[in-house]
């Protein structure tokens, strides 16, 4: 028994038309975990969703979901997996709820009306069960679509940007919806281009850029580790150079000469030296404390890689 | 372990889509039937002498029931499995735990239920304008279901193959409706001039019409046996394609 519910291995991928879309990707996900995957555009995130699901065919290496490898056991882990596909691919004629309930019997399970519409309830759908498809907006549609991938309780949730283009309430709930199903003992996976949302519901964060995974880690070790605080000072006036006491901190002078932003070091034991100083300058007009965000993390990430 | 009630939802997603549009289900064959026996029947058909001691009227049913078994099996069973790939759905066949085999008794198994009905209401509207009396009720069924399922899972492979509407109105509109028409569908191939009778034995569709005009009046251009075996072996070859196309993940869309 391996303690990881998917574990991959040396997965590439490459298109008929010779793009390559994954690049020798190595990953274990844990059960029960929250698994966020953050990249650009293109970067390859559905592309390692859809294979994973089924949708597509890997060109080399090797995939392990609960003790199985998807190549010869394809039906046994696709009656695992609920997938939320990033485009809002619907019927048009169909009510919500029949399209729901297709999908729980396309999963094999026997119908549950009860469950059905406890899941519309639980996204906010209940008024929409005997509406046209089409008549949805796609905030709606996105949520229709989530309601299919729950409505065969399924061991593992792919979510391909679950929260594009559904508003910020409505959002919240949805990560409601997710952390509860995770309480159930749900792994989900996850991609997203909000990086609140990852910071938000993720355990761990996983990040890929061209086709390769430039960095897997815990989010908090990954915030701790390196979303290291700032202390912004705000000045009254202008200032030429830097003052003495924090010329030799990692420091960034902003475009108006008024706002110095200092990296601090993990501890953070120098906030009370520079405090300190700070209070003597007559110049010195405020202080603020920022957290980085995982945004201005992966921003540096890609950065950096993109300079090796 | 065969997922039956996967089966049962894909049957039945495709018959409420039936539903939806269930007037023009009906109402077209209907009245297309009925303007083959007002035209063929009553207008040309009086003027044309019996062929095989049978009137002309009572002599295009099985022709004309043989002509929309073929297309709407074809037709509807292409668009059944063109259409999640236009619209996208297919994406959900494609991530759900079910195998080639459930997928095809799914689809073809409504697209034959459809063609099925529509024969029995083609047969029912024929009755109105002539003495309908079927020989072999039984032969005849058999010939019915045995033509629905063939014929749905053509258009099943159809469906897989094409990837535009082009493709999905072709078949049928080059291959299929020319067979059944030259298949002796209206007319008795001792009709024609040797050779071409000889010709006419190249089509396999030839086999079905008789099939089915003996089933209705004992009348028919080949053995009764030879029509069975036709069908049989159509279906055979169908089913071999279709397990063979499905091997190599042809349903896939990349
Ligand atoms: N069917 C396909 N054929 C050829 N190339 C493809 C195909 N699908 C995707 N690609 C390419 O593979 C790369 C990865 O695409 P993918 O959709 O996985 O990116 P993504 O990370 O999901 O991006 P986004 O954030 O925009 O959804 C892209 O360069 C894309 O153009
Ligand atoms: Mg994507």
């Amino acid at each position: 028994m391996k303690k990881n519910l998917i574990e991959i291995s040396k997965l590439s991928k490459k298109y008929k038309n010779g793009l390559i879309a994954l690049n020798n990707i190595d990953l274990s996900i844990k059960k029960g975990e929250i698994f966020a995957l953050l990249g650009p555009n293109g970067a390859g995130k559905s592309t390692l969703i859809n294979i994973l699901c089924g949708l597509s065919h890997h060109t080399s290496g090797e995939i392990i979901i609960n003790n199985l490898d998807l190549v010869k056991n394809r039906k046994k882990i696709k009656s695992l997996i609920g997938l939320v596909p990033q485009e809002l691919h619907l019927e048009a004629f169909e009510t919500v709820f029949d399209n729901i309930n297709y999908s729980r019997g396309l999963w094999g399970k026997k119908r549950d009306d009860k469950y059905i519409l406890n899941l519309l309830k639980k996204l906010n759908l209940e008024t929409k069960k005997n509406s046209l498809l089409m008549q949805l907006s796609g905030g709606m549609k996105r949520r229709v679509l989530i309601a299919k991938a729950l409505s065969h309780n399924p061991e593992i949730l792919f979510l391909d940007e679950p929260s594009a283009g559904v508003d910020i309430e409505l959002r919240k709930e949805m990560w409601e919806v997710i952390y509860n199903l995770k309480k159930e003992g749900v792994t989900i996976i996850l991609t997203t281009h909000y990086i609140e949302e990852a910071e938000e519901i993720a355990d761990k964060v996983a990040f890929i850029n061209n086709g390769k995974i430039i960095l897997v880690e815990d989010k908090n070790i990954l915030l701790k580790k390196l979303g290291d605080n700032k202390l912004v000072i705000t000045f009254k006036n202008k200032i030429k150079k830097l003052p003495e006491y924090i010329k030799n901190y990692p420091c960034e002078l902003s475009d108006d000469k008024k706002n110095v932003e200092i990296l601090l070091s993990k501890e953070k034991t120098e906030l009370s030296s520079i405090l300190i100083d700070l209070k003597k300058d007559s110049n010195f007009l405020d202080f603020n404390l920022k957290k980085r965000s995982l945004e201005s993390i992966f921003v540096d990430f890609i950065k950096r890689k993109n300079h090796d | 372990m065969i997922n039956l009630l996967a089966i049962k939802a894909i049957y039945n997603h495709e018959m409420n889509r039936t539903k939806r549009t269930i007037l023009q289900s009906i109402i077209s064959p209907m009245l297309s039937t009925s303007l083959y026996f007002v035209i063929f029947g009553s207008a040309i058909g009086s003027r044309i002498k019996e062929i095989d001691g049978v009137t002309y009227g009572m002599f295009i049913v099985p022709g004309l029931l043989m002509l929309n078994l073929l297309t709407q099996s074809v037709s509807n069973g292409s668009f059944s499995t063109y259409f999640p790939k236009f619209n996208g759905t297919i994406f959900e066949l494609q991530a759900a735990p079910i195998s080639g085999v459930e997928m095809i008794i799914g689809f073809v198994g409504a697209t034959a239920t459809k063609s099925i009905l529509l024969g029995l209401l083609i047969i029912v509207t024929a009755s109105f304008f002539i003495d309908l009396n079927i020989l072999h009720p039984l032969l005849m069924v058999f010939f019915l279901l045995m033509t629905a399922i063939t014929f749905s899972l053509f258009g099943f492979v159809i469906g897989l193959w094409a990837d535009n509407f082009e493709k999905l109105s072709l078949i049928p509109l080059i291959i299929i409706t020319p067979l059944v028409f030259l298949g002796g569908s209206f007319y008795s191939i001792n009709m024609l001039p040797e050779i071409w009778q000889k010709i006419s034995l190249l089509n396999p569709v030839l086999y079905l019409v008789s099939g089915f005009k003996y089933s209705f009046y004992e009348i028919s251009d080949v053995s009764i046996w030879t029509s069975i075996i036709t069908i049989l072996l159509i279906l055979f070859i169908l089913i071999v394609i279709t397990l063979l196309i499905f091997k190599k993940g042809y349903n896939l869309r990349n």
